[in-house]
């Protein structure tokens, strides 16, 4: 048994038994698929000897083999894969009618599919979405994606006029980029905000806050009129910093939430991020939050919602969707954005987290990458991105796509939130790129609420986190602008 | 003849013994191995980086808390489970002489097993429910219907671990109930009855004919509730906040071998955690059995 040292990290968080080593052997390569089978067991296999081969020749947009095939694989998660065959297939095969189009799906998009790129035959389209999904910044590393500038520049689907890039949110090409080309193609859109029952506030006089001393304004009313006025998936306290974080954002501009994302010194401990921590503190202090909140689940708080035991609650737009069946006829859902903090704030009323999500990435060793790009095109479409947003509840990151259609009160309260906001809407990366960061940050998110820390252990705690990643060379570190 | 008989009885443990060294001896090996290295779970080449998975463990604050909890829990679910199971089992075999059982004995023994039937992760999650901090839970309703204020030892850092306790007592109670139990109905009668002539109440029969001739059986509760005491994974993980939570309250460290594997992707780190969590269950397995080693009692 011997471990080799001589590989660079980077390589070493290749998913594949490959180094970069160009002009491999088809033995080779078949070796090295072969063992990737194996899994662990290759460790004791000792160190073998293999190579990967050279990326695609840069530069050539992928071109469309029209009778070529077209294999898609769909992640069977909350979305379900029904909309790519009712909405997304129909559309290529109206224009290219001889592709091969085949309709895949699979709750375990890694255990499926890495053993196609190891092997050199991976589909056109993957949505690599889900917990069991591939590590998109080794397969970046490994040259397995396309390159999706050529889709961004391409004319739109609907008006050769405009370009797709025109289409689409920004951001969310931007947070699909790895070393700033964007490979990965984010296509839906979650809008996180304040939810309530639109009924139940107009029945009782309420209005949606625009300023924080207005929310606690209403809260306390909300309580004297004999219910809870705040709660939050107290078990699941991530559902708690995120608002805290929009809230620091809007306070101190986006640089608050990249600098946490970046790991930069002292990112947690700005005054904005203290702020925001106080201010929620103070819900809990104050005893605004349903009873037993610190020991409740999602479902839990969101049902004692719908029984109208508490007012409001912070959830992204799938909310309305998941309590589909335990809401009760006319809940009539809608959500309102974080109030403005102070007259100092550097972001305006309105401002957003949106997070774009269901990642579409067309594999470059593809038979027919040039369909693979052409489905992604039709799927940035108005229509198709529109036709989802109705079957499946979710806005897509297509701008403006989802204005006239009929949504559901909540979707439709999100989608209007989202236009509001323009371009002030911000992101957050660090929870997908930094689980023990996100781990900590909840746990001390709970104890914060809880009156346990206040917001100075609670920033000290996160910084203190974020430093010990900064400073472990065995994590590999992202950055964004 | 002898030789075929060693045929024949190879020929019956080659299969289980492959199994076995494929699926369990190689693994550990394989987790030794990997324990050394910084796999991060998905690269075919890991580096080699000596013990300093080792070292990092002893400046990990939450993987000491979570061994500290194990062996806290190492420390009192078993005198706990099997005392409170001793009880039981007296109370319901009695002690084979004319003293008469708890009547519906027989109905008890059956209840007392149910938990032990319920697949771990579905008492972890009834659990959850019934220690829900509103007024919707089965400890909470009454209280808050008396006028009390809910409680909600699960979402408080002071009590959850002990919630934890609760739950793997009462869990385990029922199965040491019907062992001893049955070990209690294996005691001749006679012993009994001798001590009860030479005038023993029933105090004095449990103390000093009961327990002493249960005692391997006790031993091996006692190993069996320590190993168990030392994983409590599916328990914490599924019943608690945050996985092992609030705030790291209840973390054990199978719990952290799993979130480091799985959501950290540290297989190295995790592996590491688990050569020390072996090390520490065979240790005690062995500790156990050498100390309470002595002569057995054959009744025949």
């Amino acid at each position: 048994m011997t471990l080799t040292v001589r590989h660079e990290r980077v390589i070493v968080n290749s998913p594949f038994p490959f180094s970069r080593r160009p002009g491999v052997s088809r033995r080779e390569l078949l070796r090295g698929a072969a063992l990737a089978g194996l899994g662990p067991l290759t460790l004791s296999a000792c160190a073998f000897p293999v190579g990967a081969p050279p990326p695609p020749e840069g530069g050539g947009v992928p071109r469309i083999a029209e009778d070529g095939p077209l294999e898609i694989w769909i992640f069977d998660g909350g979305l379900g894969d029904d909309y790519a065959r009712t909405i997304h297939e129909p559309l290529v095969a109206a224009r290219f009618p001889r592709l091969r189009i085949s309709h895949n799906a699979t709750k375990e998009i890694a255990r499926t599919l890495q053993p196609r790129f190891v092997g050199g035959d991976p589909p056109e389209v993957v949505d690599n979405s889900g917990a069991g999904a591939m590590d998109l910044g080794a397969l970046v590393q490994d040259g397995q994606l396309t390159d999706l500038t050529p889709l961004y520049a391409a004319p739109s689907w609907d008006d050769p006029a405009v370009t797709v890039r025109e289409t689409v949110d920004p951001t969310a090409i931007e947070l699909g980029g790895y070393g700033g080309r964007p490979y990965v193609m984010n296509y839906t859109t979650t809008v996180w905000g304040i939810w309530y029952s639109r009924p139940l506030f107009e029945a009782r006089g309420w209005r949606p806050p625009r300023t924080w001393a207005r929310f606690l304004d209403l809260c306390e009313e909300v309580r004297r009129s004999g219910m809870a006025p705040f709660t939050y998936a107290g078990t699941h306290p991530q559902y708690i910093y995120e608002p805290i974080l929009t809230l620091a954002a809007k306070i101190g501009g986006r640089r608050v939430l990249t600098d946490i994302d970046n790991l930069a010194e002292g990112a947690w401990q700005a005054e904005p991020v203290r702020l925001a921590a106080t201010a929620f503190a103070e819900l809990g202090a104050r005893h605004l939050l349903l009873e037993g909140t610190a020991g409740l689940d999602h479902v839990q708080t969101q049902i004692a919602q719908n029984r109208g035991l508490v007012a409001m609650l912070p959830c992204g737009s799938w909310l309305e969707n998941e309590q589909r069946g335990s809401a009760p006829d006319g809940f009539g859902y809608a959500m309102f954005p974080l109030p403005d903090f102070g007259p100092s704030d550097a972001m305006p009323y309105g401002t957003l987290h949106a997070q774009p999500g269901e990642e579409y990435i067309v594999p470059a060793r593809s038979a027919n990458p040039g369909a693979g790009l052409e489905y992604l095109r039709a799927m940035l479409s108005r229509k198709a991105s529109g036709r989802f947003t109705e079957t499946v509840s979710t806005l897509t990151v297509v701008r403006g796509a989802a204005e006239g259609l009929r949504l559901t009160p909540g979707l439709e309260s999100a989608r209007a939130a989202l236009a509001a906001a323009g371009g002030n809407v911000v992101s957050s990366m660090f929870r997908r790129w930094y689980s023990e960061l996100h781990d900590e940050v909840a746990a001390a998110s709970g104890q914060l609420m809880g009156g346990a820390i206040d917001a100075d252990r609670w920033a000290e705690r996160a910084q203190r986190k974020a430093d010990a990643l900064r400073a472990d060379p065995s994590v590999r570190k992202f950055t964004r602008r | 003849m002898n030789h075929h008989r060693r045929r024949f009885v190879a020929g019956f443990l080659a299969v289980p013994v492959t199994l076995y060294t494929v699926y369990v001896l190689s693994p550990c090996a394989q987790a030794l191995v990997i324990a050394l290295t910084d796999w991060r779970g998905v690269n075919a080449v890991p580096r080699f980086v000596g013990v300093d998975n080792f070292r990092r463990l002893l400046g990990d604050e939450v993987f000491l808390r979570a061994a500290g909890h194990n062996l806290l829990l190492l420390a009192l679910v078993p005198p706990l489970t099997i005392g409170l199971a001793l009880l039981f089992a007296w109370l319901l075999t009695g002690d084979g002489t004319a003293r008469r059982t708890v009547r519906g004995a027989g109905l008890y023994r059956v209840v007392f097993f149910f938990p032990q039937v319920l697949a771990v992760v579905l008492v972890a999650v009834l659990f959850r429910q019934i220690l829900r901090p509103d007024g919707n839970g089965m400890l909470n309703a009454p209280l808050t219907a008396l006028g009390f204020a809910p409680v909600g030892p699960l979402a408080d850092t002071d009590l959850a671990l002990w919630a934890v306790l609760f739950v793997l007592v009462w869990q385990a109670v029922g199965f040491y109930v019907v062992l001893f139990s049955a070990g209690i109905a294996s005691i001749p009668r006679e012993l009994f009855e001798a001590a009860a002539i030479d005038g023993a109440g029933g105090g004095r029969l449990f103390l000093r004919i009961t327990l002493p001739l249960l005692r391997d059986t006790v031993q091996a509760g006692w190993v069996y509730l320590g190993v168990a005491a030392l994983d409590v994974f599916a328990v914490v993980w599924v019943m608690t906040a945050e996985h092992g939570g609030p705030d790291h309250s209840t973390t054990v460290m199978a719990a952290e071998v799993y979130r480091n594997a799985f959501h950290y992707s540290r297989f190295g780190y995790a592996c590491a955690m688990g050569v020390v969590l072996f090390v520490i269950t065979t240790g005690f397995a062995v500790l156990v059995l050498r100390l309470t080693r002595r002569e057995r009692i054959e009744f025949r």
